[in-house]
């Protein structure tokens, strides 16, 4: 049985899926109910000066009857009292030891900080989550994404975090910056023993047509809110992939974005996540979903010979590279299984409107399946990826008798390109 | 455990409905709403977590999807084919309130499940043993079930079964367009990795071991005995060839070939789910006119519509409000039933005495009751001829427990299932607190 432990930063916890600093994670009794349900790790609602909130808070994209592919909030931080999120957070520490509990924080001065931290650390709990990645409402304060989107004021402030605490702290980045890997070098130099990402993106989720306000509605008016969910997975894996990659970062992540199930999880962890946060598949299904994401885990751990998690961080970093070190003369064509293929002519309509008009009717009109003119085929895998029958379109690679060249080589004058496809 | 033979009437059967492939699976769990407290959930009588197991579909993790199924009955697999979902599971799927087909249940789990045994996954270990032993009397779903789980529980287990298969109705009675004979034993198989489990085939209780012997070299009995044969039509010319019980036939087709080459015409007297089956096997094995005959009007059968509705797409044939009152011979060979017709009382209605022609007569009026067979017994309660059983499966008799439909007087395989799950937990209580001590 593989080892589900995740260790990120010194934070210990049974397997590597937390609930994120979010609604999942705002009371003692959900938290608890989270851990009985499986989740190894939550970092509690981010705790600050208590807020209150709007109605409605929350928005969500609708795709093809699916509500929630993606999601937004306006949503601020805790709106309960600090004393009794303590007092919760105690007793959570106190019947769960061997789960993870992350205190999250937003505060603006430097007291402030001090007397939070300490009141956290009395708390038992595991390590800090500082958040400097909300972009609304706190963010008009001076917190939050004001925070994350400055290399500096970020650095200073996980300085001050790091005076004061005992236990491990991670620094909660905003998405909202062009390049994320100077704010997570800044977080590391501030003494960050690692970083979360992602916190929700700057977002108008949809408008209300008939009464021409954005949603959602506050009576007649509306905000940018944060936008999260499955939608938002490749955005925080690239974050992810940008940190993991540069020599210079050395701390652990943890992965939040988008995460649904075991598969994505995966995605994270391979991309250099420690451990993975969940909060918009949680708000939507419950926390019941964790079964399936350990289930998943493990067998897909065990179908890859990985004893421990540890063993899987980072497995793919290495092969994300820039576009100009990618061998140029790789060279596939799309091939159609005859046999598989149910005559939709999805792919030929792509190939011809989206891509490079080399899938074609057969000669014998009668004939559904479609025809792959080979010498005109790019390789994008437009094709494969609209075709619905799994494993009906494969792109087959072809012996072009060029060896490999990148761009790179190609610029430097060390490598030979096959010539170009497609383009007349 | 002997296997099934290779020469069987059955296997000219095709599945009603055909296995999903693993596109077609994907798309109907995409679909699913994963509702909370999901109604299909609470329709199974074993409360699998249905959308749970849908959702692992959908998520490619099927190992898991087929344990969730078998965590609630270890049947699962059987189940998926032969229970009807219709009224079950995808009759309580929350899309048949918005008029949009349900989800395919049966089909998903039955997807699951044929993954988890073409793959040999197995799940389960038995228990650290407790130094107790139960017996179970029949080998049929409801004592397969509670074997399962007792073996998890660490007791040992014996099966006494009359028969020379396990498996029960599973093995001998299931219509084979829904599961043959070879697929219930491979599932038996699968079930008895776990270990622990002996099986005796061969053994009548009480004829062969009787009670008193049972409890010596036990501490506790399970009695799934099921139904006994069918019950025949007490007139004369019952004892002629080409007079025979419906479940007795249905036997017959899927353990052996049978010789049919002779038979033109079929009634199948009754209007429950076996007549149904046996009018749809019969016309499954070629028999050119295969006729019901009920006594009540076609609206009131016992059998499931959804059911009826596809033997009579197959070109069944009925005779409603029509009662057997006597079989037509000639020269010792059976031609017919003499019948006469009913009226909405029930009432025989005199001057319409006419003769359906046939060559073979299937009753399937009834199965007998086997609870005689425990009569002796002191503390155990029958009535109607079932073992009567409290909400824990427990007999009156301590140590007794008892489920299926020798409890039920004859549901479905999932509900033997659900009894022996519920039986052996009861019975680990008792084994472990209460009594069970070798006195
Ligand atoms: C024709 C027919 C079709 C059916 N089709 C379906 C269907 O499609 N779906 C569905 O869910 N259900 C169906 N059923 C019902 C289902 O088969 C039963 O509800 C289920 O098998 C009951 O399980 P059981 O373990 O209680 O009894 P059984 O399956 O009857 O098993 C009892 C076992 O005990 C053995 N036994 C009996 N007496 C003794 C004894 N004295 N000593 C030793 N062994 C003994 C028997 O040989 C038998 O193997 C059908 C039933 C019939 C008759
Ligand atoms: C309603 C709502 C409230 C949130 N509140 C907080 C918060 O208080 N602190 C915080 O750090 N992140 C907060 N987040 C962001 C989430 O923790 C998480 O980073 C983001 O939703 C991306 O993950 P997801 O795609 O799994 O939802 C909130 C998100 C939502 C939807
Ligand atoms: S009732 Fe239907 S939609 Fe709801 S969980 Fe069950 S199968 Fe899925």
């Amino acid at each position: 049985m593989p080892d589900l432990t995740s260790n990120t930063a010194g934070i210990v916890s049974p397997n590597p899926f937390w609930l994120a600093s979010a609604p999942p994670a705002n009371s003692g009794g959900q938290v608890m109910r989270a851990f009985d349900a499986g989740w190894g790790g939550a970092v509690w609602k981010t705790l600050g000066q208590p807020i209150q909130n709007v109605s409605s808070r929350f928005g969500a994209v609708r795709w093809k009857g699916n509500n929630g592919v993606g999601f937004n909030n306006i949503e601020l931080i805790t709106d309960r009292p600090l004393e009794t999120n303590f007092r919760e957070i105690t007793e959570v520490k106190k019947k769960y030891p061997k789960h993870a509990v992350i205190v999250s924080l937003m505060v603006e001065t430097k007291e402030e900080w001090k007397d939070i931290i300490k009141r956290s650390i009395d708390t038992g709990a595991d390590g800090l989550e500082l958040n400097f990645g909300c972009p609304h409402g706190m963010c008009e304060r001076g917190m939050g994404s004001a925070v994350g989107q400055e290399p500096k004021v970020n650095q200073e402030i996980t300085s001050w975090a790091k005076e004061y605490s005992s236990i491990p702290v991670l620094v909660k980045l905003t998405p909202n910056v062009g390049d994320i890997v100077p704010h997570g070098l800044a977080a590391q130099a501030g003494g960050a023993d690692g970083v979360s990402l992602i916190n929700t993106i700057k977002s108008i989720i949809g408008v209300d047509i008939d009464n021409f306000v954005p949603e959602p509605r506050v009576d007649g008016k509306s905000t940018n809110g944060g936008y999260c969910g499955a939608a938002v997975r490749p955005i925080a894996l690239h974050m992810c992939a940008a940190l993991a990659r540069d020599p210079r970062f050395t701390v652990p992540i943890s992965g939040i974005g988008g995460v649904t199930n075991w598969r994505d999880a995966v995605e994270f962890i391979l991309l250099g996540s420690s451990s993975v946060q969940v909060c918009t598949e949680v708000m939507l299904r419950g926390y019941r979903i964790v079964e399936d994401m350990i289930e998943g885990l493990e067998s897909y751990m065990r179908e890859h010979s990985f004893e421990k998690l540890d063993d899987m961080v980072g497995k793919a970093v290495p092969a994300y590279s820039e576009w100009g070190n990618l061998d140029m003369n790789y060279e596939t064509v799309a091939k159609i299984d005859a046999d598989k293929c149910i005559g939709c002519q999805l792919c030929l309509v792509a190939c011809h409107d989206g891509a490079h008009q080399c899938i074609h009717q057969a000669d014998d009109a009668k004939v559904r399946v479609p025809v792959v003119d080979e010498s005109e085929c790019v390789g994008c895998n437009l094709c494969q990826i609209v075709c619905p029958v799994p494993d009906c379109i494969s792109m087959v690679e072809v012996d072009n008798g060029y060896s490999p060249a990148t761009w790179n080589e190609h610029v430097a004058g060390t490598g030979k390109l096959r010539p170009k496809k497609g383009a007349h | 455990m002997s296997n099934v033979s290779e020469e069987r009437s059955e296997t000219v059967f095709d599945d009603f409905k055909p296995a999903y492939t693993e596109a077609q699976a994907k798309v109907e769990a995409n679909r699913c709403l994963y509702c909370h407290d999901a109604p299909c959930v609470q329709a199974c009588p074993t409360s699998i977590n249905i959308p749970e197991f849908i959702r692992k579909i959908a998520t490619d993790n099927v190992r898991g999807s087929a344990k969730t199924i078998f965590d609630q009955n270890i049947l699962g697999m059987s189940c998926a084919r032969v229970c009807p979902v219709e009224v079950l599971c995808v009759g309580d799927c929350v899309f048949n309130e918005m008029g949009v087909p349900p989800i395919q249940i049966g089909k998903l789990q039955r997807f699951s499940t044929d993954r988890a045994f073409d793959e040999s996954w197995t799940y389960y270990e038995a228990g650290p043993d407790t130094g107790k032993s139960v017996a179970l009397v029949g080998g049929g779903p409801a004592s397969l079930a509670a074997a399962h789980e007792l073996r998890r529980l660490g007791h040992a287990c014996t099966v006494y079964e009359k028969r020379p298969v396990l498996g029960g109705l599973n093995t001998t009675g299931v219509a084979p367009y829904k599961m043959k004979a070879d697929r219930s034993v491979e599932e038996v198989q699968w079930l008895l990795s776990i270990g622990g489990i002996e099986v005796k085939t061969g053994v009548n209780i009480p004829d062969d071991v009787d009670f008193a012997a049972l409890e010596k070299q036990h501490d506790a009995v399970f009695l799934g005995l099921g139904l006994g044969p069918d019950t025949i039509l007490d007139l004369a010319g019952k004892e002629l060839p080409g007079v025979q019980g419906a479940v007795e036939f249905i036997e017959g087709m899927k353990l052996e070939q049978l010789d049919l080459k002779d038979v033109k015409r079929v009634l199948v007297i009754g209007g429950g789910n076996t007549a149904i089956d046996a009018v749809r096997e019969a016309i499954g094995l070629g028999l050119p006119e295969v006729t019901m005959v009920y006594r009540g009007r076609e609206e009131k059968m016992s059998g499931y519509h959804h059911e009826w509705d596809a033997a009579k797409q197959e070109g069944a044939l009925a005779a409603w409000q029509t009662q057997p009152v006597g079989f037509a011979q000639e020269g010792g060979r059976i031609t017919g039933v003499k019948c006469q017709k009913m009226d909405d009382d029930k009432k025989l209605i005199d001057g319409t005495e006419h003769v359906l022609a046939a060559d073979l007569i299937l009753l399937a009026i009834g199965q007998s009751k086997l609870a005689h067979l425990v009569d002796g017994l002191d503390g155990i309660e029958t009535k109607w001829g079932r073992v009567v059983v409290d909400e824990h499966g427990a007999t009156g008799r301590p140590g007794y427990y008892a489920g299926g439909d020798c409890i039920n007087g004859g549901k479905e395989v999932v509900n033997a299932a659900a009894d022996g799950k519920r039986a052996a937990l009861a019975m680990h209580d008792y084994l472990m607190n209460k009594g069970g001590s070798d006195a």
